[in-house]
């Protein structure tokens, strides 16, 4: 036993030591130790502890620490050696194959689109047009190309269709199709937490604890929380410790420490070689026309330009998602998302494979409100790099599990049956009530989940519900939002009597209070 | 509750103890209120729905009018008026939202707090851009102008609304042609009236959000001037120009206004695209960005901007008993987070331009009316009421509860709240809560 804790422990140091080698971080480790060369206290007979101990004061240990953690957040854990890429990507084989039909049906949506518009998927943008790109590139929302013949992908409900179909072909329980057994829509067997298990890992956000976004409230005298957690926040950050922070902000983070701590936990710092990473992306982009950009276009004219806060940040949104189309290291993510990123051929050469890129560059191909992503981002970061990097990490390490079939437990499968099985089983009337009338409660509340809220609720509230992603490094707690709000409007959605009037009654969560919404439903109701 | 508290009074008489027993009435309650109102929009809406309140036709008696000033000024002068009797302007509003009137009466405020208070203390009333009256100052302002080359002018006519007849401009030979324009204009002899103009040095570094300029407008209810007692509301909003700050588009309009009214009118308007921002979202982006103490300071300084702005008008304003007054304060914020004072408006805009404006603009005229207290259900010891806060009576008022601290004092808070959490729904219920149970003995 303790032998293979051991070779799985030294497994997953050496994949980590492996991804982190050649990194900036150990170039900069190794000059760091080298320049400590010339320090008195760095003495020839005990060299190596002399130098850890250099780099545990200097603050460099602590990076390296962060590092680290960043690495084990964001990569699985090494399961058998010998283990194929696919299994890594996505374990259950029946999902891999819906992902690989589903990615069939978009790639040839796109390609029609392609032919049918005669429009290249991509083409070198002439001088002149370069030029005025450039120019313009501050203000790219000024821009109105005619985009009425582009049509989006494909949207959320086209995916939730495909999700409602999915069958896991080895699960054969005995039970006729009834009533009793499949009430929701998702039929895939996945284990998700209930609330117990909910209640335990989500323990932070209990009725004895404090929280920004109940116990800041204007009620309350900031002397009994508050300042005392603004006060750690400052330290936390002057300690500059990701873990620390990702387990600070499980209790909300303070406006104006949001944006660091956020960028703490990313393990984002904005180096110079980060910026210069971001100005090329531009150039390509300024270079290149990708037919994904115009898809980018519509999809900001339609969602983020046309919502009451977010306009003011259009211009920031191209910025970001043109050049994210074309950022490659975003190709790294797909070892570990269920999704493979789509291939084309340069023109005449279909098949073969020396001929063959990844289209889009990052191999992500945007939907309708895919840009909902990035507009709240907009309300902390202003640097356009620094925007960037945050942005690009949000996604692989969140964003990507909401449009990807997978058993992952933060995966869009696993989140819409943790809401459909805590409502089945928490407000059973309400469902049977909603599905009589053939207002389905997934119908309604998966377009929230998809686009983590965002554009749903107010922008303060949809940054407290961001913190404890951040914090919990999950995506379970949007299932359990939307289940609480459903219970929090339950009076008014027993009285509906059609879909449509049931999506008017949830039409509009602007004025909700998350946090509140969260602890109602998890500790405070009877179960 | 009207027809229960008609009752009450037919048995027991008017007292001027007031309907509520042990407490000091300030004002007497009344069964019924006739108002009229000049206005189609929002502010008819509230009226009509106040319940109580009755609204009377053409020529019949009102006690409270939501007049328009061109009423006032023909009217106010010989309309009699008892003494509970409430009207929405003060007859000489103007002094404070005229651009010309209020420029000169804030120069003559800021040379009396110099002499009383020194030369620091009469920087706090450099909240206003350097403007000059035009004709009549015209030869100071090309002295100014000359002293500062390059630095772009705003010309705006004095008493015109909306963003009309504004024109930029860098070079005094646009100065002069425009003026020989208006000489010939003259001599067609219109009925209208000679226009006056002001030029105002323009603010070149507005601090933008997503490349656009924008401006603030904040809602401050005088309930009279002598003693000055001023209530300033939470809520607000910023108005962003649908187009990109570049000083290179002079004469591009829609960039530099960012009046509704005119933005309405740009090409490239949008009007699903709504282009404003409650106040508090606003206040939690810079709060986001430049932390908290740093925009404190900022909203302490627009505080300053409205006080001063009042006192500064305090003695030229016929301070009758009958009037109180909502202004729009329209502020512009610098890349230095530095609020100027754009103007006042005396009769800001209440017609909503979508379903969030609409609300604002109809719980703000609702607490209007609850402070104007027709029904006599306030003891006038108030420091809040729904979304108003009491921001200067006869002196600053300070958060903390009990006795009002002096300035001086270290830990005085001034009790505004501009852009905080507007929870007026639970504060009016708790305000009004006594009448209810007061009543039930």
């Amino acid at each position: 036993m303790m032998l293979e804790q051991d070779t799985g422990l030294s497994l997953a140091i050496a994949q980590i030591v492996q991804r982190l080698k050649g990194s900036s971080l150990h170039s900069q480790l190794e000059r760091q130790a080298r320049g400590s060369l010339h320090k008195p206290e760095i003495k020839l007979e005990s060299l190596k502890e002399d130098i850890k101990e250099f780099l545990k004061t200097s603050g460099w240990e602590k990076r390296l620490q962060n590092a680290v953690y960043s690495e084990l957040n964001v990569f699985p854990s090494p399961c058998h050696p010998a283990a194929p890429p696919e299994h890594i990507k996505e374990p259950l084989v029946y999902m891999r194959k819906a992902q690989g039909s589903w990615e069939k049906r978009i790639l040839k949506s796109l390609n029609s689109m392609c032919t049918e518009l005669s429009i290249p998927l991509a083409r070198k943008r002439p001088i002149g047009e370069q030029k005025e790109l450039l120019n313009k590139w501050n203000e790219m929302g000024t821009d109105e190309p005619d985009l009425t013949l582009f049509r989006p992908v494909y949207a959320p409900k086209d995916f939730l269709e495909v999700l409602m179909n999915l069958r896991n072909p080895n699960y054969e329980n005995g039970d006729q199709p009834s009533f009793r057994n499949h009430l929701g829509l998702i039929q895939v067997p996945l284990k998700v937490k209930d609330i117990p298990e909910l209640k335990d890992y989500f323990s932070e956000l209990g009725l004895n604890t404090g929280q920004l976004g109940i116990d800041d409230s204007t009620q309350v005298p900031p002397e009994l929380f508050e300042n005392e957690h603004v006060r750690v926040g400052q330290t936390v950050l002057t300690e500059q410790d990701s873990a620390a922070a990702q387990q600070y902000v499980r209790q909300g983070c303070p406006t104006a420490l949001r944006a660091e701590l956020w960028a703490l936990i990313l393990n984002i710092s904005n180096q110079p070689e980060d910026i210069l990473y971001y100005e090329q992306l531009k150039s390509s982009v300024i270079q290149h026309d990708l037919l994904v950009d115009s898809l980018i276009y519509k999809d900001v004219k339609l969602t983020a330009s046309n919502d009451d806060y977010y306009f003011v940040f259009e211009d920031y949104l191209y910025q970001v998602l043109l050049c994210f189309s074309r950022d490659t290291s975003v190709l790294e993510h797909f070892s570990y998302n269920s999704a493979t990123p789509p291939k084309s051929y340069i023109r005449g050469k279909l098949g073969m494979e020396e001929y063959a890129v990844f289209y889009p560059p990052n191999g992500v191909i945007p939907f309708h409100g895919f840009s909902m992503y990035v507009a709240p981002l907009c309300f902390l970061y202003h640097e356009p790099s620094k925007l960037y990097q945050i942005f690009r990490e949000m996604y692989v390490r969140f964003f990507f599990r909401l449009h990807s079939i997978s058993s992952h437990p933060s995966g869009i499968v696993s989140l819409c049956l943790l809401f459909e099985t805590l409502l089945q089983t928490h407000l059973p009337q309400l469902f049977y009530h909603l599905r009589e009338i053939g207002a389905q409660p997934l119908r309604i509340s998966f377009k929230w989940m998809v686009r983590a809220f965002s554009g749903y609720l107010a922008t303060d509230q949809l940054l407290l519900l961001w913190d404890r992603i951040l914090g919990y490094n999950s995506l379970e707690i949007l299932a359990v939002l939307a289940a609480a709000v459903f219970a929090f409007r339950a009076v008014n959605l027993m009285e509906v009597t059609s879909l449509a009037a049931a999506e008017a009654v949830l039409a509009d969560l602007s004025t909700l209070k998350v946090m509140p919404l969260l602890q109602i439903f998890l500790f405070a109701t009877v179960t | 509750m009207g027809t229960r508290r008609a009752r009450w009074r037919r048995l027991w008489g008017d007292r001027s103890r007031g309907v509520l027993g042990p407490w000091r009435r300030i004002r007497e309650p009344r069964a019924c209120i006739r108002f009229k109102c000049a206005l189609t929009n929002t502010i008819l809406d509230i009226l009509r729905r106040r319940p109580g309140w009755v609204e009377v036709k053409e020529e019949g008696e009102w006690d409270f009018y939501w007049c328009d000033v061109s009423w006032l000024r023909e009217n106010f002068d010989h309309t009699y008026m008892d003494e509970h009797v409430r009207i929405c302007h003060f007859r000489n509003h103007y002094e404070l939202t005229r651009k010309n009137y209020i420029v000169k009466n804030l120069k003559r405020f800021r040379k009396q707090i110099e002499r009383e208070a020194g030369k620091l203390e009469a920087t706090k009333c450099d909240f206003f851009p350097k403007t000059f009256e035009m004709p009549s100052e015209y030869h100071l302002f090309v002295e100014e102008f000359r002293k500062n080359p390059g630095i772009t002018w705003i010309m705006k006519p004095v008493a015109r609304s909306q963003g009309r007849g504004i024109f930029l401009f860098r070079k005094l030979k646009d100065v002069i042609d425009w003026r020989k324009d208006g000489v010939r204009t003259d001599d067609q002899k219109d009925e209208t009236q000679v226009e006056n103009y002001v030029a105002q040095c323009y603010i070149e570094n507005p601090y933008l959000i997503g490349g656009r300029k924008f401006d603030l407008r904040v809602y401050v209810l005088v309930m009279s001037y002598i003693p000055l007692k001023a209530w300033l509301y939470r809520d607000g909003f910023a108005r962003f120009s649908n187009t990109r700050f570049t000083l290179s588009s002079i004469d591009d309009h829609y960039v530099h206004l960012t009046n509704v009214a005119v933005q309405k009118t740009a090409p490239d308007y949008d009007p699903e695209k709504g282009c404003k921002w409650m106040i508090q979202r606003f206040r939690q982006y810079l709060t986001a960005k430049h932390g908290a103490e740093v925009v404190e300071t900022l909203f302490a300084e627009m505080d300053n901007i409205f006080i001063k702005s009042l006192q500064s008008v305090q003695k030229v304003i016929i301070s009758d008993k009958h009037c109180f007054e909502l202004y729009g304060y329209d502020i512009l914020i610098d890349q230095d987070l530095k609020p100027w004072l754009l103007e006042v408006n005396a009769s800001p805009s209440l017609t909503a331009s979508s379903q969030e404006d609409y609300e604002l603009k109809c719980h703000l005229l609702k607490d209007t009316l609850h402070i104007v207290d027709m029904e006599g259900r306030l003891t006038g010891k108030e420091k809040r009421i729904g979304g108003f806060d009491l921001m200067w009576n006869d002196g600053p008022v300070s958060r903390a509860e009990g006795n009002v601290d002096t300035p001086e004092n270290g830990s005085f808070m001034a009790n505004t709240h501009l852009g905080y959490n507007n929870d007026r729904k639970k504060q009016l219920k708790q305000l009004f809560k006594p009448l209810h149970t007061q009543q039930k003995v």
